[in-house]
């Protein structure tokens, strides 16, 4: 079938991929520089230009307040949840946040939603595939740790419709790296995926049989991740610093990111080395220098690795197995290159785990896998499919606030449950209903997810009205509810007051407002496109210069044609795509008659025996010379 | 797989004979179709229908739960939406709704209390709340909390419920008494050997069950003071489990507090 490819997404906190399966096998598509990763870092240039990736790192250090990054961390979140990050991370809030409102962060003197800067990520992604492709995309699989919340996963989506992108599945991250893994098996095995990434932990168990691979149990840490492993080197760097140099550069966002970096490169070192010297220039031309063992880096980040175990536990036991019951384990995410957590995987499911593909790009192919299957499938996926579950239970606020648990964690999903409710009050035609998700006994420890609104109950004695309610948790794990009054049997009209994340309004606004990021994305390329051919033509008349032909032309041609060709080399470096676009077609016409007089002497040159490469016309018809463009076409 | 019943209150589930659906799929015509259509494969819309009757299984409680497995997963592969992902928008509806169906079925199904618990409800029997959140109601109202302890463990239960207040009021305290932790661990064992000894006593009643189930079939008459004996049985039976489940809940969390 001639469909549209759907492409599959890693959206991670530190790294992003994008990959499609070519010919029955996921591979990544890699971005304009050649590289396969790009950071989830976005900055906003000198010019108000979103800049993503690898070219807006460079920002992080020369203007750290127009760059963000980590920006997963706050995908769903509330201004209350988010007070340790703010200690941590560099995330500059906007001033005029109202209680209740979705955070919106600054980025130079523009404020966005995480969302929104997670959209700019997805658009680079779209991009390189549009890119290496040749055609559009609008269809994708977006990964999500698999200990995502319903706001969290909410705030993904919306991240990808305003990208301009159809979310077509949330996949859990472990879960998609189980696909790539598991895309050669074909017999029954039990697998427990322990995915360590930059900013969130996720451990699951699943059962793998005859291409079925159904999720037994997950758990994991959401805010938890090689982030806070640099954030324990920054902060013992920062304090040297102070100590030994006396230099306080906790405010300076510049040295900060500057330390971060060699921060990174050091944990890097020291997953292969046994000891690395921390290096970092800092301003005012002082230098900054300290060796670290091996030794030393695991104390320091032991407690952080530790923190994985209590999900694993709870995973192993929801899924009522030993650690000897387990067949294999995988190891994915950046932060499995640390040998104490290879070490502690070790430990725990008593066994050497796997690391065959590379823990980077793992997701992203699981995430390719999945977007084949839902495409219709191929040879190598026709006989797929993931079943996968809630990671957290979902409940009611009862009076007193209590929770009643009516989806329970690790339940398959999709999966629904019906409540009925009642009215308390003679002739009462409102009931508000409070959702939350957790695992806690009181509905003020979970999370809120939203609140409901039951309208339009016709009066009644109290307690008479039955309202059914139903809670529908999709393949995304997002939750749906309808209700209904069985009595009347009337649609009951439920208004939606999400308790984080934003309203389908905003998200419709952001799509707009995302039509004028497509249209510069098109002006952009239209500038570059222009200066390529005005490159291309200036090349080929310094060529033509050269050929005999330049004799023939009379002087004031010669003249001309020198004129309009500084007034293109003055144009090109610029941004106006309708001045380059000018300049060239004036020189083309210029050049209209040394085209000619190439052509004739390519021909002549041609007849008496010699080719036309050797006649110095550029590189054949094929690929016509730009100044004689005309008489090719 | 096309077989339904439609189980009432009244505790005549078991004379109730099977009946046969027979739908037309609305995409193809073809029949025999009840989740999916064996023809052209598309997704049929909902109905309501109990846990047993979506597997086409009589009511019966001993099950066999590997083949309950792979019916899961030959259902799966027809109806998830990751299989329906590109059809019409209300085939996808359908799909979301049956595959939530089966999974809420397969659950409830594959566990043999969930399972026991679940054939009483459509009996009509409302198994009587043993639930944490009842303990803790009971415990804040102060009131009595309605429970049967069983008789076989009144003695044990009592000894016991004075060790937990010992050892709670020691932990307040911040004072370590090994000893009397070591004695809870044990009893902890000790209930949890009951537990499983209970299982075992339930699934003989399973057989009671059925056989009444089976008499049911060829065509025999089943006086209703049989069904309530067997039924009677069951609830006793996880009555006085769900005792020992909240009670070994409270010790682990006194232990582990």
């Amino acid at each position: 079938m001639a469909t549209e490819r759907i492409i599959g997404i890693d959206l991670g906190t530190t790294n992003s991929l994008v990959a499609y399966m070519e010919n029955d096998r996921p591979v990544v598509i890699p971005g304009e520089d050649g590289l396969n990763l790009v950071p989830s870092v976005v900055a906003l240039d000198e010019r108000d230009q979103i800049i993503v990736g690898n070219a807006a790192r460079k920002y992080l250090i020369q203007t750290p307040e127009r760059a963000v990054y980590s920006m997963k961390r706050l995908m769903g979140r509330g201004v209350e949840d988010i007070q340790d990050e703010l200690k941590l991370f560099p995330f500059r809030l906007a001033d005029d946040l109202a209680p209740g409102e979705v955070l919106r962060i600054k980025l130079g003197n523009k404020t966005y939603t995480p969302p929104e800067i997670s959209a700019f990520i997805l658009r680079q992604l779209k991009r390189n595939a549009e890119r290496y492709f040749g055609a559009p995309v609008s269809k994708a699989v977006i990964t999500v740790p698999a200990y995502f919340n319903d706001a969290q996963r909410q705030a993904t989506k919306d991240a990808g419709r305003i990208a301009g992108l159809e979310v077509w599945r949330l996949v859990n991250e472990p879960t998609a790296a189980s696909l790539a893994y598991g895309l050669d098996k074909k017999d029954t095995a039990t697998v427990a995926v322990y995915d360590f990434g930059g900013g969130t932990f996720d451990v699951s168990i699943l059962k793998l049989h005859e291409g079925i691979f159904e999720v037994i149990s997950t758990n994991g840490d959401t805010h938890l991740g090689g982030d806070d492993i640099d954030n324990l080197l920054i902060a013992i760097a920062l304090d040297d610093i102070q100590g030994d140099l006396g230099l306080d550069v906790r405010r300076s966002g510049e040295a900060v990111q500057t330390v971060r970096k060699a921060v990174i490169e050091a944990k890097i070192a020291l997953s292969s080395d046994e000891q690395t010297t921390l290096d970092v220039d800092l301003p005012d031309g002082k230098r900054y220098q300290r060796v670290i063992t091996r030794q030393q880096y695991e104390q320091l980040i032991r407690p952080v690795v530790d923190r994985t175990v209590g999900p694993v536990r709870q995973a192993m036991k929801d899924a009522g197995l030993t650690a000897q019951q387990i067949d294999e384990a995988v190891l994915v995410g950046g932060s499995t290159r640390i040998p104490l957590v290879r070490k502690l995987v070790e430990d725990q499911f008593e066994r050497t785990p796997h690391a065959d593909l590379n823990p980077d790009e793992v997701v992203a192919l699981g995430a390719a896998v999945q977007a084949n299957i839902l495409g219709g499938g191929s040879e190598a996926t026709k006989e797929m499919l993931l079943l996968d579950v809630t990671p957290l239970s979902l409940g009611i606020e009862s009076l007193g606030g209590g929770v009643v648990k009516i989806i329970h964690r690790n339940s398959t999903i999709p999966e629904s449950a019906t409540e009925h409710f009642t009215t308390g009050v003679e002739g009462q035609t409102n009931v508000a209903i409070h959702v939350v998700q957790g695992e806690r006994e009181l509905a003020k420890d979970c999370r809120s997810l939203a609140r409901f609104d039951l309208k339009g109950i016709p009066p009644m004695p109290a307690g008479l009205p039955r309202i059914e309610v139903k809670f529908l948790l999709d393949a995304n794990g997002i939750l749906h509810v309808s209700a209904r009054e069985a009595r009347s049997g009337k649609e009951s009209e439920i208004e939606v007051q999400p308790s984080y994340g934003l309203t389908d309004e905003q998200v419709e606004g952001m799509i707009l407002e995302s039509f004028d990021y497509a249209e510069e994305d098109f002006r952009q390329r239209q500038v570059i496109e222009a200066r390529n051919e005005a490159t291309t033509m200036l090349a080929a008349l310094e060529k033509g210069r050269k050929s005999p032909a330049w004799e023939q032309l009379t002087s004031r041609e010669r003249a001309n044609i020198t004129k309009l060709e500084t007034a293109l080399n003055a144009v090109t470096p610029g941004d106006d795509y309708q001045a380059i676009r000018t300049a060239i077609d004036a020189l083309n016409q210029a050049t209209m008659h040394l085209a000619e007089l190439m052509m004739d002497t390519a021909v002549t040159s041609a007849l008496k025996g010699r080719s036309m490469e050797t006649a110095n016309v550029g590189e054949g018809p094929a690929s016509p010379h730009p100044i004689a463009k005309a008489e090719l076409e | 797989m096309a077989t339904t019943q439609h189980p009432d209150n009244s505790g005549l589930l078991v004379l109730t004979q099977p009946k046969q659906v027979t739908a037309t799929c609305w995409s193809c015509g073809a029949m025999r179709a009840a989740h999916y259509c064996q023809e052209c494969g598309k997704v049929q819309p909902p109905v309501p229908v109990d846990y047993f009757a979506f597997f086409g299984l009589p009511y019966k409680l001993n099950l066999d739960t590997a083949q309950l497995e792979r019916d899961f997963y030959a259902l799966s592969r027809k109806l998830h939406p990751d299989v329906n992902s590109r059809g019409d928008l209300p085939e996808q509806e359908w799909s979301l709704e049956k595959t939530s169906q089966l999974n809420d079925a397969y659950r409830t199904l594959k566990e043999p209390i969930s399972r026991t618990e679940y054939l009483l409800r459509l009996q009509g029997v409302q198994l009587e709340e043993q639930s944490k959140a009842a303990t803790d109601e009971a415990r804040k109202t102060g009131s009595a909390k309605k429970q049967v302890v069983p008789p076989d463990l009144l003695e044990e239960v009592f000894e016991l419920n004075m060790q937990l207040e010992e050892l709670r009021a020691n932990k307040k305290l911040g004072e370590d008494d090994p000893t009397l932790e070591r004695d809870l661990s044990g009893a902890k064992q000790h209930l949890a050997s009951k537990q499983s000894e209970m299982l075992k006593e339930l699934s003989g009643t399973w057989s009671e069950w059925d056989a009444l189930v089976d008499r049911v079939s060829a065509g025999e008459t089943v006086e209703e003071a049989e069904r309530a004996t067997v039924r009677d049985k069951m609830i006793d039976i996880l009555n006085r489990r769900s005792y020992l489940r909240n009670l070994l809940r409270e010790i682990d969390e006194v232990l582990e507090s």
